[in-house]
C-alpha cells in the first residue's frame, strides 16, 4: 500500500521499526513479566532522536507532526504496546505546552523533552472523574506567588517516571468545569508525591501511578493558557492525541496478525499447516482488511490535523474507536487461531490481547467517543451542513 | 583527539551461499552489512570523541557500494568518511589492504587513535589491524575491551587475553583492535541519517594516494586463495563390546593414544 509518506517520514518509520526489533523485541516478554519501566529503551529512543519527532525545529525538534508521531508509536506498538505508550505519553504530556504554552515556557522545557532528557505526563483523570471529566475535584488555590494544588490524580501514565506533568485542576471550583485550568508541575516540587504503581492487565512495561498533591505550591508562571481554559484545552489536546492511540492499536493488531500468519504456516493439524484451512484463511483475511482500514483512517486523520484543519473532534474519535475495536478483535482472533498455545505466555499474542483492551477504554472510552460522534452528527444536521 | 575508524563492508553471513561450481561466495542478492566487529570500533571511536572531543573519520576500502557503510557510520556518529576505491585495489589480501589503509591514514595527516574491529566475519584473519600498525610504525594493542583513560599522549587500555585480561599503557598515536565486549553500538539517529544522506564522501583512488601499484590489490598481495572448500566431516564411531572391564581398559588406551588423557 502506498501511504504517501514523505522521505523523512519513511526514514522515521524504518528507524522506529529497527529500534523495536533490535532493542524492544529481545526484552518485551521480560518487561511484561517484571512490570519494569523500559528506561534503557527510552534512552535508545532519545539517542535516535525519536523524542524530537513531534517537537518544532525552533525548540530543537525535527518539526514533524501528528502523523510522524503516529508512525513511531505504530512501529513500537507492533512489538510492545507498553513501550509505545511510555513514549507516546510524553507527546501528550507536552502537547499542552506546544499548543498553549508561552514562548518562555516552550524555550524552558521543550528542548529537554526533545532530547529525551525529561519525560512528561498528562493528568486529568481522578477517582470520581473518568468519562465524566466535570467531576474532577483537584483544586488550585491562588495565593501569594503562585497556586496551591490539592487533590489526587488517578491512573496517570508515566506517573513517577516523568519529570514534567500537565495537571488539570479547578481554580474556581464554584464555576465547575468552566473553572478548570491547566498547570505545569515539575517532579520534586514539595507537596507532590506519587501513589503505588498500579498492577495492570496489560501495558505492563508502562508505569501508571496516582499523583498526590498536598499543599503543593507552584509558581504563578506555571499556569498553561488562561484560568478557566483548562477543560477546553484538555478536550482539544485529547482530540489531537487520539490518532496516536489509534496508531498504537494499529501497531498492536499488525503485530498480532504477523505472528498469527507465521504460526498458521507452521502449525500442522490434520496433516497440513492450519493456514490451508479455509476457516483460518477467512479469519486472517478479515484481520488483514481491518488492520489496513484502521491504518488508513488513522493516517488520514493525522494528515488532516497536520494540514492545519481546526475541527477534527469527530474524525479523531472515529480513528481511535475503529482502530481500538480492530485491535481487540484482531488480537482475540489471533489467540483463537493459535489455540491453546496462544493462551500460553510462550507466544506473544496473549500479551497483545491483554494490551489491546485498554485502547478501547482510555483517552475517551469508545462509548463516550461514539456519543461524541453522534453529537457532531446531530449538530451538523441542525446546522443543515 | 583525531580518531580514525576502519570499516569493511561484508556479506551478511546469516545468509551465506557458496557457488558449488566456482567455490566462491555467491554475492548476488546477498545483503551487505558493516562488518559487525567494526561497529564496536566505530562506537568506541564516537565514545572517545564524546569524552575527549575531536573528530571521528571513518575509512573503508572497497567497491563503490562500500560507500553505504560509510553513510551508516556518519548516521551513527562519525564526522567524516573517506572511501578508498580503485580497480587497482581489487583482490587485495590483508597485507595489500593494510598498505592501502596506511597510505590513506598518512594522507589524513592528523590522527591520535586508529581503531579497527578484531577481525572481519568474511576473511576472519584479524591481520589488518596489526599490519596497519606495523606500516604506520605505531604501537599496537589487540583485543581491547576497555579504554580506561587517555591523557598526556598516553592511553591506558584493558585487553582480553585467553585466561583473563591485561592493562596496558601505550603512547599515542596508537592502533587498537577491539572486541565486542567493549560496548553496545548505538543505532543511527534521525539527525545522523539526514546528515548521512547529504554527506559528501570523497573517493581516494590509487593515484590520489600515490601508491605503488605493485603493493596494492592482487599484485600487492603476498597470499593467493587457491581453493575454497567445505571441510569434510568425518565421523567414525567405534562400539566396544565384551566384558565391561575390558571395554574400559580399551577406552583408556584409546584416549591415551589420542593424547587426551
Amino acid at each position: 500500500m502506498e501511504y504517501f509518506l514523505t522521505e523523512q517520514q519513511k526514514t522515521t518509520k524504518n528507524l522506529a521499526r529497527r529500534i523495536a526489533e533490535e532493542r524492544v523485541l529481545p526484552v518485551r516478554a521480560e518487561l511484561d513479566e517484571k512490570e519494569e519501566f523500559p528506561w534503557a529503551i527510552m534512552k535508545d529512543l532519545a539517542d535516535a532522536d525519536m523524542f524530537r519527532v513531534f517537537i518544532p525545529e525552533e525548540y530543537e525538534g525535527l518539526g514533524g507532526g501528528c502523523l510522524d508521531l503516529c508512525l513511531v508509536v505504530e512501529e513500537l506498538s507492533r512489538v510492545c504496546s507498553g513501550v509505545a505508550i511510555s513514549y507516546a505519553a510524553t507527546a501528550l504530556g507536552c502537547s499542552s505546552l506546544l499548543e498553549y504554552g508561552t514562548e518562555e515556557q516552550k524555550r524552558k522545557h521543550l528542548p529537554d523533552v526533545a532530547s529525551g532528557g525529561r519525560l512528561t505526563a498528562f493528568a486529568l483523570t481522578e477517582a470520581t472523574a473518568g468519562s465524566d471529566v466535570s467531576a474532577i475535584r483537584t483544586t488550585a488555590r491562588r495565593e501569594q506567588g503562585g497556586y496551591v494544588l490539592n487533590g489526587t490524580k488517578q491512573f496517570i501514565t508515566n506517573g513517577g517516571e516523568a519529570e514534567i506533568y500537565t495537571v488539570i485542576a479547578l481554580t474556581s471550583p464554584e464555576r465547575g468545569i468552566r473553572g478548570a485550568s491547566a498547570f505545569l508541575v515539575e517532579k520534586d516540587t514539595p507537596g507532590f508525591t506519587f501513589g503505588n504503581k498500579e498492577k495492570k492487565m496489560g501495558l505492563r512495561a508502562s508505569a501508571t501511578r496516582e499523583l498526590i498533591f498536598r499543599n503543593c505550591l507552584i509558581p504563578e508562571e506555571n499556569i498553561i493558557g488562561r484560568e478557566g481554559m483548562g477543560f477546553v484545552m484538555a478536550m482539544r489536546l485529547l482530540d489531537r492525541s487520539r490518532p496516536g492511540v489509534g496508531a498504537q492499536a494499529v501497531g498492536l493488531a499488525q503485530g498480532a496478525l504477523e505472528a498469527t500468519v507465521d504460526y498458521a504456516r507452521q502449525r500442522i493439524q490434520f496433516g497440513h499447516p492450519i493456514i490451508s484451512l479455509q476457516a483460518v484463511q477467512l479469519m486472517l483475511a478479515d484481520m488483514a482488511i481491518a488492520v489496513e482500514a484502521a491504518r488508513l483512517l488513522v493516517y488520514s486523520v493525522a494528515k488532516t490535523i497536520d494540514s492545519g484543519e481546526k475541527n477534527f473532534t469527530e474524525e479523531a474519535a472515529m480513528a481511535k474507536v475503529f482502530a481500538s475495536d480492530t485491535a481487540m478483535k484482531v488480537t482475540t482472533d489471533a489467540v483463537q487461531i493459535f489455540g491453546g498455545a496462544g493462551y500460553m505466555r510462550d507466544y506473544p499474542v496473549e500479551k497483545m490481547m491483554r494490551d489491546a483492551k485498554i485502547t478501547q477504554i482510555y483517552e475517551g472510552s469508545n462509548e463516550a467517543l461514539r456519543t461524541a460522534i453522534a453529537f457532531e452528527l446531530r449538530k451538523r444536521k441542525a446546522r443543515r451542513e | 583527539m583525531n580518531i580514525v575508524v576502519c570499516l569493511k563492508q561484508v556479506p551478511d553471513t546469516t545468509d551465506i551461499k557458496i557457488d558449488p561450481q566456482t567455490n566462491t561466495l555467491v554475492r548476488q542478492g546477498i545483503k551487505n552489512i558493516v562488518n559487525p566487529f567494526d561497529t564496536y570500533a566505530l562506537e568506541e571511536g564516537v565514545r572517545v570523541k564524546e569524552r575527549y572531543g575531536g573528530r571521528v573519520t571513518a575509512i573503508s576500502m572497497g567497491p563503490a557500494q562500500a560507500e553505504e557503510v560509510l553513510r551508516e557510520a556518519i548516521a551513527t556518529g562519525a564526522d567524516d568518511a573517506v572511501l578508498l576505491s580503485d580497480g587497482a585495489f581489487a583482490g587485495a589480501d590483508t597485507l595489500a589492504t593494510a598498505y592501502t589503509l596506511a597510505r590513506a591514514i598518512n594522507k589524513l595527516e592528523q590522527y591520535d587513535v586508529i581503531i579497527c574491529g578484531r577481525q572481519t566475519i568474511d576473511g576472519d584473519t584479524g591481520q589488518v589491524g596489526p599490519e596497519l600498525a606495523e606500516m604506520l610504525k605505531l604501537s599496537f594493542v589487540a583485543y581491547v575491551s576497555k579504554i580506561d583513560e587517555i591523557s598526556n599522549g598516553y592511553m591506558r587500555v584493558k585487553r582480553m587475553i585467553e585466561d583473563g585480561y591485561e592493562v596496558m599503557e601505550t603512547p599515542l598515536p596508537a592502533v587498537l583492535t577491539v572486541v565486542k565486549e567493549i560496548n553496545v553500538p548505538r543505532l543511527p539517529s534521525l539527525r545522523g541519517l539526514t546528515k548521512a544522506k547529504s554527506a559528501v564522501i570523497p573517493v581516494w583512488t590509487a593515484q590520489e594516494l600515490g601508491v605503488d601499484n605493485n603493493m596494492v590489490g592482487l599484485s600487492g598481495s603476498a597470499t593467493r586463495v587457491i581453493e575454497i572448500f567445505f571441510p569434510q566431516r568425518v565421523r567414525c564411531g567405534e562400539i566396544f563390546q565384551g566384558e565391561l572391564e575390558s571395554q574400559v581398559s580399551r577406552l583408556v588406551d584409546k584416549l591415551r593414544e589420542a593424547t587426551i588423557v
